[in-house]
């Protein structure tokens, strides 16, 4: 039973499961890929939002097109016209989002919510129109909601992937320029950079990824390819080159292995289904990732509260102050102590910690605000921090008079 | 062609109890979203509490309004406290950290939908979005005399109530910590010096929504629950700079986009001699974005014509020099 199941699962990964579905899982890969790139800069630039008003938006454009596909009298319903309904009606609501919080004093959260629900509104309004007057092709209509890929046509598919492929190599082209947006809009004013066309160029490759990812993901969830990579890129560096191959990453493998999963499970939405995907890539960066993951931050702060607790234990027994007990298990496996009493190796660290201690409290006193923001004072070793000739200053100041 | 009184009893007057009533709500809550900087929390609240929805659905077996709301109540606390977690531990801006947690709730909504639909369950996604107002009916009324009748009011349909109930609840609420929410909205960190919990208060306005949002839902779909949430208040908001004022006009002015909306879309087709009415929770939407534009532009004093006149008026005044004029 799982067994056939497993094999095709595997035929649709590696592309060997028919040209038709190579496509669709290459061009939904290439789609996440795209979402990943740009959504690092509209993340960065504090735009991830703006992307959901712009995807709601699309709705009205899309039947406004329907309906003049309808009167002018195409036979099925065109994809191209359907999209360039999108592309007018989601412009047209970026516009009005970015007119609302720049002329009213409305701030920028109300005029998301504005825009995305009245321009949905308008455009459930439209489908019902539509559905009175029982046109033919309607019903392909609501798989731009939720999202469908196995209505895909192979043109379908192609022309996704390549524009996509086309919107990340378009952030590769811009890097420099996105990256000094992103991080300062306000120096790159000064430099001379174009900021206004650069963030026009920045929203309108998120159109493109939008409008694109309507067929597949569905214009509720399209949102998230922007948003889940690039924030569960954020978790494994701090470098936004690195950032932002690893948001591509993360989003075409959600992308590839969410359209291999809806081509098994043809009855669950696709845009869903990549929508989890990509959210269980978010759970494990979220856990595991090592430069910011949960696991990482406890397993940091635990090698932190050990190693403190060590020294202190350690400065106690020189003192002749017994350790506690947890700790001095600790610090019998260690080969430091024997017997309750300090070994060679013991007392050697036990000295060193000491002085540490010493000259940590030391600069604490004399130069509280020359501290490293990144030093853990009293648990790194104070050479490895601070400069030779301070420490040898140190030293002098808290000799022992 | 107008429909007979008894028609408009039975279909339209519950329908638009239930609309009003839910925007009254909506629009009532949403003033302290749009001051706090927060309208996204609506949109966020309102999707992710699909999952929660579906679950209570799955569990209790039926349509039942309770099982559902308590999931999806308890499906809106788990948002919140995941947005919460994913911002601080992640370290991500609130929007984005929404983003994730709402689009992924949502997405395991849509499949936990399709899977109970595979079984033969009558849910799908079209009733949490666009709601359900056209199936709303009050079958007691039979004339505008029987409204006399006290039997007939005690027949209102379940949402009506339950939607009652909760407009009650927010009046009640918002009333009683007026000077609370006021103080905690505008200067949080002076509300916390004055003893006053503004983290309690700001949560408090999330579950608020929350269970705004969830009893409306049901009736309006959560597409109109944003709208409400955002567009009233913020129309509201362009139009005087005192909070009370503010509150009710936005309740006004959610009332009027229920009224104008239904309205339209009900029988405005029938006017211009169509016989299908349009989706009524849409364009109720609609008619708060009109409302909305309206007060964007024609605002007294924060409108942009009101803004460009009060500009002119600035320029007319004796003793004004031009700036260009006063370049060296």
């Amino acid at each position: 039973m799982i067994d056939p199941m497993f094999e095709e699962a595997l035929r649709i990964l590696t592309f060997q499961s028919g040209f038709n579905s190579a496509v669709v899982v290459a061009g939904t890969a290439a789609l996440g890929l795209a979402g990943g790139t740009v959504g690092t800069f509209l993340l960065l630039r504090r735009r991830a939002l703006v992307s959901d008003a712009l995807s709601h938006a699309t709705l009205p454009g899309i039947a406004v097109a329907f309906l003049v596909g309808a009167a002018l009298g195409l036979p099925e319903r065109s994809l191209p016209l359907l999209l360039a309904g999108a592309v007018a009606s989601g412009v047209v609501g970026l516009l009005t989002v970015q007119a609302l919080s720049r002329f009213t004093r409305l701030t920028e959260d109300s005029a998301i919510g504005a825009v995305l629900s009245v321009f949905f509104g308008l455009g459930v309004v439209l489908l019902s129109v539509i559905q009175n007057l029982e046109l033919g092709g309607q019903a392909g209509l609501k798989t731009f909601i939720l999202g469908q890929t196995a209505a895909m046509a192979q043109g379908e598919a192609i022309a996704i992937g390549l524009l996509a492929a086309g919107a990340a190599l378009a952030v590769a082209l811009l890097f420099k320029e996105l990256r000094v947006l992103a991080f300062d809009p306000g120096f790159a004013a000064v430099q001379g950079w174009p900021v206004g066309a650069l963030d026009l160029a920045l929203m309108g490759l998120a159109t493109l990824v939008t409008v694109i990812g309507l067929q597949t993901v569905g214009l509720i969830l399209v949102v998230a390819l922007l948003i889940i990579p690039p924030a569960a890129a954020r978790f494994w560096t701090d470098r936004l080159p690195a950032l932002t191959l690893i948001a591509a990453v993360i989003g075409a493998l959600s992308g590839w292995l969410g359209a291999t999963l809806s081509a098994l499970l043809p009855k669950l939405p696709a845009g869903a289904v990549i929508v989890l995907v990509a959210g269980g890539f978010f759970l494990l960066s979220f856990l595991f990732a090592p430069a910011r993951g949960l696991v990482a931050a406890a397993l940091r702060q635990g090698r932190l509260r050990l190693t403190f607790a060590e020294r202190r234990a350690l400065t106690d027994l020189l003192d002749g102050r017994p350790a506690e007990s947890s700790v001095a298990l600790w610090l019998r496996l260690r080969g430091y102590i024997q017997d309750g009493a300090l070994t060679a190796a013991g007392q050697t660290a036990a000295r060193a910690a000491a002085r540490d201690r010493r000259l940590w409290e030391r600069f604490l006193a004399d130069y509280p605000a020359l501290l490293p923001a990144h030093a853990n004072w009293g648990v790194d070793p104070i050479d490895s921090v601070l400069p030779g000739d301070m420490v040898r200053l140190l030293e002098e100041r808290s000799a022992p008079s | 062609m107008m429909p007979d009184v008894q028609e408009f009893l039975q279909i339209d007057a519950p329908a638009l109890l239930a609309a009003v009533l839910a925007c009254a709500a909506c629009a009532l809550v949403g003033n302290f979203l749009v001051l706090r900087r927060q309208g996204m929390m609506g949109d966020a609240v309102s999707h992710a509490i699909l999952p929660g929805i579906v679950g209570g659905f799955l569990v209790a077996g039926t349509r039942e309004t309770l099982p559902m709301m308590l999931g999806a109540l308890a499906a809106a606390a788990l948002a919140g406290l995941l947005i919460e977690a994913v911002r601080r531990l992640g370290r991500l801006e609130s929007g984005a950290a929404m983003g994730v947690v709402f689009t992924v709730m949502f997405a395991a909504g849509v499949v936990m939908i399709e899977q109970a639909s595979a079984g033969g369950i009558d849910l799908d996604a079209d009733c949490v979005l666009y709601g359900q107002l056209e199936t709303i009916l009050w079958l007691a009324p039979t004339g505008w005399a029987s409204l006399a009748d006290p039997a007939v009011w005690a027949a209102l349909p379940r949402e009506v109530l339950t939607l009652a109930a909760v407009f009650a609840l927010c009046v009640a609420l918002v009333g009683l910590f007026y000077k609370e929410l006021k103080i905690t909205t505008f200067d949080p960190a002076l509300a916390s010096t004055l003893g006053i919990p503004a983290g309690l208060f700001h949560y408090g306005v999330v579950l608020l929504v929350a269970a705004t949002a969830i009893a409306a839902f049901e009736a309006v779909g959560s597409i109109l629950v944003i709208a409400m949430l955002i567009a009233p208040p913020a129309a509201a908001r362009l139009l005087t700079d005192r909070l009370a004022a503010q509150i009710l006009l936005s309740v006004a002015l959610g009332v009027l986009a229920a009224l104008v909306g239904y309205g339209a879309a009900a029988f405005g087709p029938m006017l211009l001699g169509a016989s299908h009415s349009l989706n009524a929770a849409g364009m109720i939407a609609v008619a708060s974005g009109l409302i909305l534009a309206l007060a964007v532009l024609f605002g007294p004093r924060h409108g942009l014509l009101g803004r460009r006149r009060a500009v002119g008026r600035l320029r007319a005044a004796p003793g004004f020099v031009a700036p260009e004029a006063q370049k060296p």
